[in-house]
């Protein structure tokens, strides 16, 4: 049984229907993820079309890297920069739809009822090779090899221009981190992490002040909104007594300590 | 499946995609449909090859996926690079080139 | 008149040797002092105006001395070709910087350094307090060297390379004085009427470039005897538009009196005594191309006649003495150009009146110009009176001059006047009648002359006190009053100046209907008449100019509107045409031009709309452009 014809109609109808989606949906995030979602269905098709690797090729290449460095982009760029959908070139729409139909239009009109050759496929060069993949190899380190050396220039000056178009200058020598930390500090307020609230394990509400060694109320662990308002709860020392005395039965603290800080 | 048919469908998928660069203002999904259109140029290739039962129409498909790849990268620069100067990725704003 | 005169014995040049071939000396002279004076005119500030005496004089003197050397040769003997050297040498034009020193030559280089150096010597007093003197005198010694080489010249080219020299120094000398707007206005008005005559001379040389293939005067002579009929009629309607145009006959006589706008020096020498003639000296020079066209020289007596008429009333009705002098000039070169139209028979007769007329006409010019300087330059007529006592220098040379010019005798007036009346009778009644009637209007006119500026009770303007001129002035008019009073009988005395031209010229006895003593008696007459008359008519003189006169009185004080007719005829249609054209110009294809150009400009500023700066609309005409290219393709495949 041949499968093409529904595999055709299924996964041509979804490239379709994703190409429309790219086309439509205000979200980059969405057209991305349409687009990818095409690529698939082409290679499906490639696949049924006796190309292998080149099915798999587009899987790796396109919907692998290709689409995640589109969506990397985007992260960078923003997300959620949604499309507005309103046109503001005057007759943009109109030309486009126009152009877009014409061009559908043109390639049916010059290719439908043209072609009346009978697929041949590539079995047969295929089995002069010893396979898909050794074919394509041959050709390509054969016959096309000075092309495909020529990609290889491309491929690597389009990374030197990449990392050009996307290097910034150093305008000032880059500060050490000694530098950093005079200047951090040179303005003499306080730049450490603020005492967080709540009294040792019994309290953790951000409305208990943190208590200092000394048992002394730690002001600025308490958020400023709340001192405003007066919403603070004071501080139990019975409680705490009955800590210092678990931990002195413990052994964790020693008795001179504990003097002390009463 | 006669070639015919997948030759309209990579023309449609082609046009669509030219529609998509007159429509989108978002460089990056104006970018996407460059893909898509060539894509569509692939899916052509490729069928041909079957058609003919010769290599060559894949072995271009190839190529274009490379030459693809390479156009993505120094496209998406750009876009970031506009993006730095202008903090907008809209094709629409650097429009200067005009009288 | 016979069609074939008798051509002139074809005259013999020899080359020149010992002091002739010296002659380039005469050129040499004047323009070394004009180049020294013009180019290093500060330095030489108190020095050039006696340089330039001193180099006139020495060309004088210098041309003097080959006279007498030439009277030392045989009469047949007396042309010389004084190659210089090779001028323009262009395949089959050849043209030689040679001169040509032969009887005519020699009368008109005495003629032109004398007066040329009485009138240098008189402009030291003239111009004493002009600071620009030093100028005056370079430009004069210019125009010295420019008239000897025209008439030194050997062929046309050289000639009219000399033509252009005294246009240029009559240009500079007539808007001397640049500051005033009407002189400048003279000065370009004479230049470029004359311009009109140069043009025919030009013409007339290119002509005898493509009949002849040379432009020396011996050659030309001699191929003018095998050239068809048109040739030499062209030539000579050429030539005399040339001579027109330098010597103001009709129609070219505009410029003559506004010319007067000159110092008055310049005045006598330019445009009186020596540029002026240059026509005469062209046609007469021209001898053997007239005498090969009858209807050629008939023109020139039809100008010749109308100017002599038309010059004597205009000088008849002007109160400027310097344009009534100016209309006086007119009218006597007429009489030469008409004597000169008259061929052989008049030739030499043209040339001897030319040489008495140059004398007596620089005396009468010197003598205004001594007038306005004692009266604080003024110029008319009716401001002066009662300065015979006064100025007794003045009027005395004045009185021999006027005497001269009606042709009393013995003065030199009445032998030139009087030869020509007598060839003119010879030709044809008419011919004869006009010139004696313009012999009776040179006698009115100049009878008023001295009528209303010596004679008559003191007309001055206030502040006035006349006096007699320096003797720098009063020198150079009793020398060349003399030479007024003598040189008419000296020339023609045993028929010596006809001998002396015939080998250039030819010569033909006249052969006047009635005989001499009575052609003499009714010309005296006639003379007596015209005196009487202006006698009569100006016993006494007004101050002011009286406005209830007759029509001819009117047009002749505005020149017979011989400007009117210039600017009806010429000026006007001419101002029309290049209107016209200019708004052609502007309209038509101009408006080519910017029209192609704002049609460019709207359509670029349509598609300007279409460069809207957005890459997707862009890529809009991307598609649009794949659809046209797939739609023609199509279109192209069915």
């Amino acid at each position: 049984m041949n499968f093409e014809p529904l595999v055709f109609w299924i996964s041509g109808i979804f490239s379709v229907v994703g190409a429309l989606g790219m086309l439509i949906s205000k979200k980059a995030v969405h057209s991305a993820l349409f687009v990818a979602f095409t690529m698939l269905n082409l290679a499906v098709l490639y696949a049924v079309q006796s190309a292998p690797f080149l099915a798999v090729s587009q899987v790796v290449v396109y919907t692998g890297a290709v689409m995640m460095l589109f969506l990397f982009v985007l992260m960078m760029v923003g997300v959620d920069s949604a499309d507005s959908l309103i046109e503001d070139i005057k007759g943009q729409r109109v030309l486009a739809i126009l152009g877009g139909v014409g061009l559908i239009a043109f390639f049916i009109f010059l290719t439908g009822g043209s072609i009346y050759r009978t697929v041949v496929g590539t079995q047969n060069v295929d089995a002069t090779y010893g396979g898909n993949l050794q074919g394509l190899a041959a050709l390509m380190f054969g016959r096309y090899v000075i092309i495909f050396e020529a990609t290889a220039a491309l491929l690597i000056t389009a990374v030197l221009g990449a990392m050009i178009l996307t290097h910034r200058e150093r305008i000032r020598p880059k500060k050490t981190q000694g530098q950093m930390a005079k200047e951090l500090f040179s303005k003499g307020d306080y730049k450490g992490p603020l005492p967080p609230p709540g009294v040792f394990a019994r309290h953790n509400s951000v409305d208990t002040p943190a208590l200092l060694p000394d048992g002394s109320i730690a002001k600025n662990s308490l958020p400023d909104p709340l001192v405003a308002r007066g919403d603070i709860s004071p501080v139990d020392y019975d409680d705490l007594a009955e800590v210092q005395i678990i931990s002195e039965g413990l052994g964790l603290v020693s008795d001179s300590e504990t003097e002390e800080d009463k | 499946m006669s070639p015919e048919a997948y030759l309209i469908l990579s023309a449609i998928i082609f046009s669509i995609g030219a529609m998509g660069v007159m429509l989108r203002r978002n460089a990056i999904v104006a970018f996407m449909s460059v893909e898509l259109m060539l894509n569509a140029g692939n899916l052509a290739f490729v069928s041909a090859s079957n058609t003919w039962g010769n290599l060559t129409g894949q072995v271009s498909a190839f190529f274009v996926m490379v030459i693809a790849a390479c156009e993505v990268v120094i496209g998406l620069a750009i876009i970031v690079t506009i993006f730095r100067s202008r903090r907008s990725a809209s094709v629409d704003e650097p429009s200067l080139l005009r009288w | 008149m016979n069609l074939s005169l008798p051509q002139a014995e074809a005259l013999v040049l020899q080359s020149a040797s010992g002091l002739f071939s010296l002659t380039w000396i005469l050129i040499a002279l004047p323009l070394l002092g004009a180049f020294l004076i013009l180019t290093f005119g500060k330095q030489l500030k108190k020095v050039a105006p006696y340089l330039a005496i001193l180099l006139s004089g020495a060309s004088f003197i210098f041309g003097f001395t080959l006279f007498l050397q030439m009277l030392s040769q045989p009469e047949t003997e007396r042309g010389f070709l004084v190659p210089v050297y090779t001028w323009i040498s262009s395949g089959a034009l050849n043209v030689s910087f040679g001169l040509q020193l032969d009887q005519l030559s020699m009368a008109f280089v005495l003629l032109i350094t004398f007066v040329g150096t009485m009138i240098h010597i008189y402009s030291l007093g003239y111009m004493e307090h002009d600071e620009n003197r030093g100028r005056f005198f370079g430009f004069l010694n210019l125009f010295v060297a420019a008239m000897l080489l025209l008439v030194l010249a050997d062929n046309y080219l050289l000639l009219y390379v000399g033509w252009e020299g005294v246009g240029l120094a009559s240009y500079l000398l007539i808007g001397f004085w640049q500051k005033k707007p009407s002189a400048a206005t003279a000065a370009k008005k004479a230049f470029v009427v004359n311009r009109v005559g140069d043009f025919g001379l030009s013409l007339a040389i290119m002509t005898m470039f493509l009949a002849f293939g040379t432009f020396t005067f011996s050659a030309v002579n001699a191929g003018i005897q095998n050239a068809q009929d048109w040739v030499a009629l062209t030539i000579g309607l050429l030539l005399l538009l040339a001579a027109a145009g330098k010597s103001a006959q009709f129609p070219l006589q505009s410029w003559l009196l506004d010319a007067m706008e000159g110092p008055t020096p310049v005045s006598a020498l330019i445009h009186a005594a020596t540029m002026v003639t240059a026509g005469v000296y062209l046609i007469v020079r021209s001898a053997t191309i007239f005498n090969a066209s009858e209807a050629a020289r008939n023109a020139v007596i039809i100008v010749g006649a109308i100017s002599l008429l038309a010059g004597a009333i205009i000088g008849a009705a002007k109160e400027d003495i310097k344009k009534s002098l100016a209309g006086s000039t007119m009218s006597q070169i007429g009489f030469m150009v008409v004597a000169a139209g008259l061929g052989p028979v008049g030739y030499v007769f043209a040339i001897l009146h030319l040489i008495t007329h140059g004398f007596f006409k620089a005396v009468l010019f010197l003598g205004a110009g001594s007038v306005m300087h004692a009266t604080n330059d003024n110029v008319n007529m009716r401001r002066y009176g009662g300065l015979s006592k006064l100025m007794v220098f003045t009027f005395g040379t004045f009185l021999i001059g006027y005497l001269a010019i009606i042709g009393i005798p013995p003065f030199a007036g009445f032998y030139s006047k009087e030869y020509i009346l007598e060839a003119a009778f010879s030709h044809s009644i008419w011919v004869g009648l006009i010139t004696l009637f313009g012999a009776g209007l040179t006698a009115f006119y100049m009878t008023r002359m001295v009528i209303w500026t010596f004679l008559t009770p003191a007309r001055w303007e206030e502040g006035v006190h006349p006096h007699e001129s320096p003797k720098t002035m009063t020198f150079p008019m009793i020398v060349l009053a003399l030479g007024s009073a003598v040189i008419g009988f000296a020339l023609t005395y045993n028929h010596i100046f006809e001998h002396w031209l015939e080998p250039v010229t030819g010569f033909e006895e006249p052969q006047a209907p009635i005989s001499i003593t009575a052609l003499t008696t009714i010309a005296l007459s006639v003379v007596a008449a015209g005196v009487l008359l202006a006698i009569y008519r100006y016993r006494s003189v007004d101050r002011e100019t009286p406005q209830n006169v007759t029509v001819l009185t009117k047009a002749a004080r505005q020149d017979l509107y011989g400007d009117l007719a210039n600017e009806t005829l010429l000026m006007k249609p001419g101002q029309v045409l290049t209107r016209k054209l200019v708004t052609i110009d502007e309209k038509a294809i101009d408006g080519t031009f910017t029209g192609l150009a704002k049609a460019t400009w709207a359509a670029s500023r349509l598609l300007r709309q279409t460069s809207t700066g957005y890459v997707r609309s862009y890529a809009a005409y991307i598609v649009g452009g794949i659809l046209l290219i797939m739609f023609l393709l199509l279109i192209a495949r069915l």
